[in-house]
């Protein structure tokens, strides 16, 4: 038994230069994709569906589209069936690729579940190289199976009866969309696939994928009978919209799926057990520790020394992206402002003073009350929303919600100065409270940001259950510590002290 | 070739394994024993890079189980709990398919795969499929598996369990050869005798803490005390206790015979002999009572459950 030694053994040695990298990196996924992809080829259960969509579904989709073209054409309607025929394109495109989400979940929780994937995971190969390997075997039966589908429908109707001459670039378009969104499919089975231990469980979370994007599937329907650029050369802007959309969500998918798809979490998790108490015991011990160790807080001034800042110095990139997006959002409100069809009529600068008289008669402690529970509320909501938002969509929803406020200002901005009226008052509104308030919801925004986004990237060391946690941690913590006493503070001044200086800014008093 | 220490794992609020040290130098065998659920896998997966652990430090073939995970995994052989075969495939497929990943040529992997499966009698199987193979079977694919690469170091989860007492035996004989050829195994099993029979050392691990550790002839001594020599006479005598009081503290006895400790069986022993045979009566036999490490590992586990240990220890 005793050998000689072997000769090549694969040591997961980085390669000197990124070229050779990349293509050591995708010899050694391709040897994970060619035994998947060998692997689903002798199941039926996916052989029978990708040859039937194959190759029975397309002259089943010409058919139907032949007689609709000529039903409709008998009431007039050329363009509804003209539009039929693309959208049809996508149907047979989109049902093949409807099976990649199967053999996505199959191809990591199935494994799991039959615990063959411990002995690949005890290989030399990397967790990059598995989840590409891997992901590219969900994907390549049910794409080659979808644009076999296609090309069978499309070359029975361009060179069959109806003689169909399609805009090259919407062939295009919807050959993209099929592609990204088998990605999302496949990224988002990842994902899915990594918070289950069972396929049962995992085909139950796997809605989470399918209705989003079979509401998708009608949008893009409607586009491609509605949009008035269906016949454009450079293809439909809504479609080319959606496709962008696709890829900044699969982008972020596969950063997730990247740091989900390691031996860690794969093994770590057993059972899928909610563990609600633990978790809450966790994210409570994560907001009052003041060090790495774990110690809490002995007062108040040691939490904001050791917990609040700590936090507010974990948050400091998100905070910088925050504030590169508040300006383009100011900068993009302006923009707006500046053309013709979105130009307002604004008051004379007569009707001024009478604002200036009428915000005097405001100035009233019963209504500044009321405001300032209105102004809390309602910034303390927006936030609140963004937070919640962010936390499904990878911090995305934050950079939406918020900023849209600051469109608006620079819409308004570009309005005042387009109409000559001198917009110092405008700076005596907004500034006054803004001091305060701005750098409050820059920071709440960051936060939230942070903790959607964290689960992409979970620092070293962590999973992202244990990254998502202590990322909580940090945001209810700011939250309380700097949010909150920010906000009411801000309300104060907007409902109290604001009023005033505009009505001195517009010369009242 | 393994050196481990203080090896921490913790899942969420669960201490799985608390600072495990380890040293397996090369050529030898450590079988860590323990019951369901003392932290052998965990332990394991964090010597394959599996898992990371919350602290300590551990090389395995000289590379470093954090920094350098990939190089730690070329080098090991794993033969995992659940066997974990892919069952459509056939096994020549199966072995080419790990041969590919861990990048044998071709001719190599061919060899190597020929070669291990007739070692453990699968050659007819060879283009069988796998889900086609019984459990016994599977479970010497997995163990080809792992040696396919001619690993320095191998990490085998129970690499027995599910085989006929052959079959068993032709693991036990390959462990051995390869230990001859400097290869370090780390092997975790239920199977006393057989952990007994192949290892250098013994480490048993329980609720994650290693509770004993070392050669098997050292817990023995250490947890039920030096060895027990039997004499047997011809006839039943009586009062023979109470003759041989003076050179050993007899523990047990019978009509026959008689169980006493020494720790100086070559002085004792002869002196014992000398002693009967003068008194007329005729020995059968004077032999020390084998200890298992069944005895060991319950005595250990027993006293580390806090039941006071009983007055067969020491001696």
């Amino acid at each position: 038994m005793a050998s000689a030694a072997v000769k090549t053994v694969n040591t997961g040695t980085i390669r000197p230069g990124v070229w050779a990298q990349f293509r050591w990196t995708m010899s050694n996924a391709l040897i994970i994709t060619r035994r998947e992809v060998r692997d689903s080829f002798r199941d039926w259960r996916i052989i029978a569906p990708i040859v039937i969509l194959t190759f029975l579904f397309p002259f089943l989709a010409q058919f139907v589209a032949g007689q609709f073209v000529n039903y409709v054409t008998g009431f007039g309607a050329e363009l509804i069936g003209e539009r039929t025929i693309p959208f049809l394109l996508m149907v047979v495109g989109f049902f093949p690729i409807s099976i990649s989400l199967v053999i996505a979940l199959e191809t990591f929780v199935g494994e799991k579940e039959r615990r063959s994937l411990e002995p690949l995971l005890s290989t030399p190969l990397t967790n990059t190289e598995l989840y590409i390997g891997k992901t590219l075997a969900a994907m390549i039966p049910p794409l080659v199976s979808s644009f076999g589908g296609m090309a069978v429908y499309m070359g029975s109707l361009v060179f069959g009866e109806l003689g169909w001459r399609p805009q090259p670039m919407l062939i295009v378009q919807i050959v993209t969309l099929t592609t990204v969104q088998a990605l999302v499919m496949v990224t988002g089975a990842v994902v899915v696939s990594s918070q289950t231990t069972s396929t049962r469980a995992a085909n139950l979370l796997a809605s989470f994928i399918i209705i989003p994007m079979t509401l998708l599937i009608q949008g893009e329907s409607a586009i491609m009978f509605l949009a008035p650029d269906a016949e454009s050369s450079t293809g439909i802007g809504a479609l080319w919209a959606i496709i962008l959309g696709m890829v900044v969500v699969v982008t972020l998918l596969l950063r997730v799926g990247n740091s989900i798809f390691n031996r860690e979490e794969l093994l770590g998790r057993t059972i899928d057990q909610l563990n609600l108490k633990s978790a809450v015991r966790r994210i409570w011990r994560h907001m009052r520790m003041v060090d790495a160790t774990g110690r809490p807080a002995r007062s108040l001034v040691e939490w904001y020394r050791g917990g609040v800042f700590a936090s507010l110095g974990r948050v400091k990139t998100a905070a910088w992206i925050t504030i590169a997006v508040f300006l383009l959002a100011l900068a993009a409100g302006f923009a707006l402002g500046q053309t013709p069809e979105w130009r307002l009529t604004l008051v004379a600068t007569g009707s001024l003073s009478e604002t200036a008289t009428n915000l005097g008669q405001y100035m009233n402690i019963s209504t500044q009350l009321g405001g300032f529970r209105f102004i809390l509320w309602q910034n303390a909501r927006i936030l609140l929303a963004a937070t919640l938002l962010a936390m499904f969509s990878f911090g995305v929803a934050a950079l939406v919600l918020t900023p849209a406020v600051y469109v608006v200002l620079g819409y308004l901005f570009s309005q005042v100065l387009l109409s000559g009226v001198n917009p110092t008052f405008m700076f005596a509104g907004v500034l006054t409270h803004g001091i305060v308030e701005i750098p409050v919801i820059v920071i709440a925004t960051a936060a939230a940001l942070y903790l959607g986004a964290v689960v992409t990237k979970p620092p070293k060391g962590m999973t992202v259950g244990q990254a998502w946690t202590a990322a909580l941690g940090d945001t209810i913590r700011i939250g309380i510590g700097v949010v909150l006493p920010g906000l009411v503070l801000a309300a104060a001044i907007e409902a109290y002290i604001t009023p005033r200086v505009v009505l001195l800014a517009l010369g009242g008093g | 070739m393994i050196e481990a220490y203080e090896l921490t794992k913790v899942f969420d609020d669960f201490l799985a394994v608390d600072r495990v040290s380890l040293s397996i130098p090369a050529g030898s065998v450590l079988a860590l024993l323990g019951p369901n659920g003392a932290g052998k896998t965990t332990t394991v997966r964090m010597l394959t890079c599996i898992l990371a652990p919350n602290s300590g430090r551990a090389t395995v073939a000289g590379y470093d189980i954090i920094e350098q995970p990939e190089r730690v995994r070329a080098q090991v052989g794993v033969l995992t709990e659940q066997h974990g075969l892919y069952e459509r495939m056939k096994a020549v497929e199966y072995l080419d398919f790990f041969g590919r990943v861990y990048r044998l040529e071709a001719a190599e992997r061919r060899r190597r795969a020929l070669n291990l499966m007739e070692r453990f009698g699968l050659t007819n199987a060879l283009d069988k499929r796998l889900g086609e193979y019984s459990k016994g079977m599977k479970q010497k694919l997995a163990l080809v598996r792992a040696m396919l690469h001619n690993p320095p170091v191998l990490l085998l989860d129970e690499p027995t369990s599910a085989m006929d007492p052959h079959s068993a035996k032709l693991v036990r004989d390959a462990i051995i050869e390869l230990q001859r050829d400097e290869r370090t195994f780390l092997i975790t099993t239920h199977n006393l005798t057989e952990a007994q029979q192949l290892a250098d050392k013994i480490a048993i691990i329980r609720s994650g803490r290693i509770i004993a550790s070392g050669a098997f002839e050292e817990l023995a001594r250490q947890f039920v005390g030096d060895p027990v020599m039997e004499l047997r006479t011809a006839a039943p005598f009586n009062g023979l206790v109470k003759d041989v009081s003076d050179l050993v503290t007899v523990e047990s006895s019978g009509d026959d015979w008689i169980r006493y400790r020494t720790t100086d069986p070559y002085s004792i022993n002869p002196a014992l002999l000398r002693r009967v045979t003068g008194l007329g009566v005729d020995v059968v036999t004077l032999a020390p009572v084998s200890q298992t490490l069944e005895d060991v590992y319950l005595q250990v586990v027993k006293e580390d459950e806090g039941v006071p240990a009983n007055g067969e220890r020491g001696g």
